[in-house]
């Protein structure tokens, strides 16, 4: 095979003099965690509330919840991505578009990154939220209604603790996925873990060393989100309530 | 039967003889080709005008028209009729893996030959000789590197102008943002849309651009050349009869003037797609080449 | 709002944009869905087997793929392909893809990780007794697998293997990294030659959702219809 294999890469200094390939491939994990932790906030928040819409009573807010999640569920994350960040500024009043286009790298990328991961995200939880939900025996929602809850109250004592539990296993998998998902944000410029491994590619030419050691590193944040997950499950777990069988198999990433 | 000893010994000897040129054993690049028939180019998108879309977009440029001069040479050489022209697209970050992993046989557009990419692959006879410089908008009045001090810039990722805007930075202390695009006219649309005040590279590419652009008039490119970059179209490492019929078929383009032609084509003469007319004059730096062929990867043998 | 719209620029790149772009992303998940519906089939059936030389390569096969990002597995994939098929024909030199086949090969390979567990679950889903049934007609096991327990897991996740191929869809445009001609490419191409970023990906993010909508609006129909059946 004619390929100069030099596994000495990471210890020789970058190009920009900010030390070692290594530490460029740390920086990159750094801005990966960032990305996808600052975009899960938003995910969660706004994807609770979606998926909670759409098991009301109200027919209007199922609607437009549905139409929320189909909106963004039906464009590549891709393509979205190019929304928040080639599209969006230029529809917006024209100084806040040039503010948005101003902001100095890397927040100029990790900005619309984070938006676009967080919405994007949050329309797969809404879709987790509604069927953690109405996976709860009928009789729930009616007992709550029986002793006199309002909707709200029924929806904040009684459905959504147990709702939550039961949506935690699909919801470590939504996590691992806005890790990975992070990895396109690359196209718009933001220096994360692989965009670090191509650019050390690039400058290096040492392609399989690089890609290599972006690929363990990823193998073990998923490693440490699994375990981590795992011991959250145990400890908020409802004795006899959930863990029951595995979950319905679900098509995704 | 006796009489047609002599006749049948001499039809013998020609056809082992034939067979002995037939069986010139090829290797590398030169097997690969005369195996599949086919031999895959390397193209850019939008290294105008060395390689690029038109708008049928077919790809067309400077730098193809030479390897398609390349090529006819490998039909010579190979006895072969007709090779089948393959085209893959690649980008400045893609270009050299692709290389060495056998996607593409020849990369045709604007790659520059330098001592740190002579490890990993091989450069054809330079093609042309041009500058790192960068563009920027009239308006924000930017004349040298240091006036950058603080800024954001753009540079296209994996050329070496990227990295020698990474280096000054360091060298000069200024501070700059770097970003990295995807293709030399994403990188120019990023300055275009305000998210970035300059675009390092190559001043040709960079002309050919702002030429291109919707006001023209609104550019401009810095006036210091801050580095020699000479192009040469890329190969396999550790090829030389390939490299062989490479270079000899520039060479050839060079020693008959066949190259003014070329070059006349797309620098001096209205060019697809919008009949844009460079109006760039053949260098002093590449008049020399042309006159003494070199595929040196050290830029000082180009001043 | 639109005053400053071009929309022009889309009506002359149509052509351009659907036969060449389109052609190749419909062309791609096509030929990827088939190969990863294929290879995650087997993949799923190696996991449950008992051999664990069967299911612990499948396993590891399956969580690495789950783990990487997919753009770190297409740069990988669009490297790497080559000398792993010289390697497997024995050549010295590195063998030659091209961009569209070393694009179905990565998105066969990455998706048959995520077509390997929904096939997993279908298998699962079938009752052990039809297996065992299987065998005690003295059929052998690629006999039951082919004709009692496979025809019936792919029925049952029919949907869900189509919604895994919206989304592979979807993922196709990610070639996009590698500056080959899809869909997305396409429009990209056009929108930085002509400066109209905002009107193309507008015009894509509607012809990909469209599609996408409808498609899985017609799954989900599928969904009800079976789910009645049963």
């Amino acid at each position: 095979m004619q390929y100069n294999w030099n596994w000495q890469i990471f210890w020789q200094p970058a190009p920009d003099g900010s030390g070692a390939y290594f530490g460029w491939l740390v920086w990159g994990l750094g801005w990966t965690v960032a990305t996808a932790l600052s975009a899960w906030i938003i995910a969660l928040a706004v994807g609770a509330v979606v998926g909670t819409l759409r098991t009301t009573p109200l027919n209007w807010m199922v609607r437009l919840g549905n139409t929320y999640v189909e909106f963004f569920r039906n464009i590549p994350l891709l393509v979205q991505m190019f929304l928040w960040y080639f599209v969006l500024p230029e529809l917006v009043p024209k100084a806040l578009g040039d503010a948005m286009k101003q902001m100095p790298p890397p927040w100029g990328s990790f900005v619309p990154a984070v938006l676009c991961l967080g919405f994007y995200t949050s329309a797969r939880i809404a879709e987790q939220v509604r069927a953690g939900i109405q996976s709860l025996p009928r009789g729930q929602r009616m007992a709550g209604t029986a002793l006199g809850l309002t909707l709200p109250q029924t929806y904040r004592h009684v459905l959504l603790p147990m709702a939550f539990r039961i949506v935690l296993p699909p919801l470590t998998s939504e996590f691992m996925n806005i890790i990975k998902n992070s990895a396109v944000a690359l196209t718009i410029g933001l220096m994360e873990l692989t965009a670090r491994a191509r650019s050390m590619q690039e400058f290096s030419f040492q392609v399989f060393e690089a890609f290599t050691a972006a690929t363990v590193i990823y193998i073990l944040v998923n490693i440490v989100v699994v375990l981590a997950m795992r011991v959250l499950e145990r400890r908020v777990q409802v004795p006899g309530f959930i863990g029951t069988g595995p979950a319905a198999p679900q098509a995704g990433h | 039967m006796k009489r047609h000893v002599p006749l049948l010994i001499a039809l013998f000897a020609w056809a082992g003889l034939s067979a002995a040129a037939q069986a010139q054993e090829f290797t590398g690049t030169l097997k690969k080709i005369k195996d599949t028939g086919a031999i895959t180019l390397g193209h850019r998108e939008t290294s105008i005008p060395f390689s690029y879309y038109d708008d049928k977009q077919q790809v067309i440029g400077y730098a193809m028209d030479i390897c398609y001069k390349i090529v006819d040479a490998l039909k010579a050489e190979l006895k072969m009729p007709k090779i089948d022209i393959k085209l893959n697209p690649v980008t400045s970050a893609t270009r050299i893996p692709l290389m060495a992993n056998g996607t593409i046989d020849l990369e045709c557009g604007s790659t520059t030959n330098n001592l740190e990419r002579q490890k990993q692959v091989w450069f054809a006879t330079t093609h042309f000789v041009t500058a790192n410089r960068f563009v920027s908008k009239k308006a924000s009045k930017l004349k040298t590197v240091d006036d950058l001090k603080g800024k954001t810039v753009v540079s296209t990722s994996g050329t070496t102008n990227i990295k020698q805007a990474t280096e000054f930075n360091v060298q000069k202390k200024l501070g700059m943002n770097i970003i990295a695009a995807k293709d030399h006219a994403e990188s120019f649309l990023t300055v275009d849309t305000g998210r970035a005040v300059a675009f390092f590279m190559d001043d040709i590419l960079l002309y050919t651009l702002v030429a291109n652009a919707k006001n023209p008039g609104d550019w401009v490119i810095s006036p210091d050349a801050l580095s020699v970059e000479p192009y040469g179209i890329m190969m396999r490492k550790d090829d030389a009869p390939f490299k062989k019929v490479v270079n000899g078929a520039i060479n050839g383009l060079y020693k008959s003037g066949e190259i003014n032609k070329i070059y006349e084509k797309w620098f001096l003469k209205p060019t697809p797609p919008k009949r844009i007319n460079y109006n760039v004059p053949m260098s002093a730096q590449f008049k020399k080449v042309i006159a003494n062929p070199t595929d040196s990867g050290d830029p000082d043998v180009y001043k | 709002m639109f005053a400053g719209f071009d929309f022009d620029v889309i009506e002359r790149s149509l052509p351009y944009l659907f036969k060449e772009g389109m052609t190749f992303t419909v062309t791609l998940t096509l030929m990827a869905m088939t190969g990863g519906i294929v290879f995650g089939t087997l993949l799923s059936m190696m996991r449950l087997s008992s051999y664990r030389i069967l299911n612990l390569p499948a396993g590891a096969y399956v969580n690495l793929m789950r783990a990487i990002p997919l753009v770190l597995v297409i740069f990988w994939f669009y490297f790497l392909v080559p000398w792993i098929g010289g390697w497997i024909i024995g050549a010295k030199q590195p063998i030659q893809v091209g961009a569209f086949w070393s694009s179905v090969i990565t998105f066969t390979m990455f998706e048959a990780a995520y077509y390997c567990e929904i096939m997993r679950a279908g298998i699962q889903s079938i009752p052990r007794g039809q297996v065992s049934a299987g065998y005690a007609l003295g059929l052998n096991y690629w006999q039951t697998m082919a004709r009692i327990v496979l025809p019936q897991a792919f029925r049952n996740m029919l949907p869900v293997l189509l919604t895994q191929t919206i989304i592979l869809f979807q993922d196709t445009s990610l070639v996009y990294v590698l500056s080959i001609t899809d869909f997305l490419g396409a429009a990209a191409r056009i929108a930085q030659r002509d400066a109209r970023l905002v009107e193309m990906y507008l015009f894509v993010a509607v012809v990909y959702f469209v599609i996408s909508f409808f498609t899985s609006y017609y799954v989900r129909r599928l969904q009800m219809r079976i789910a009645i059946v049963h």
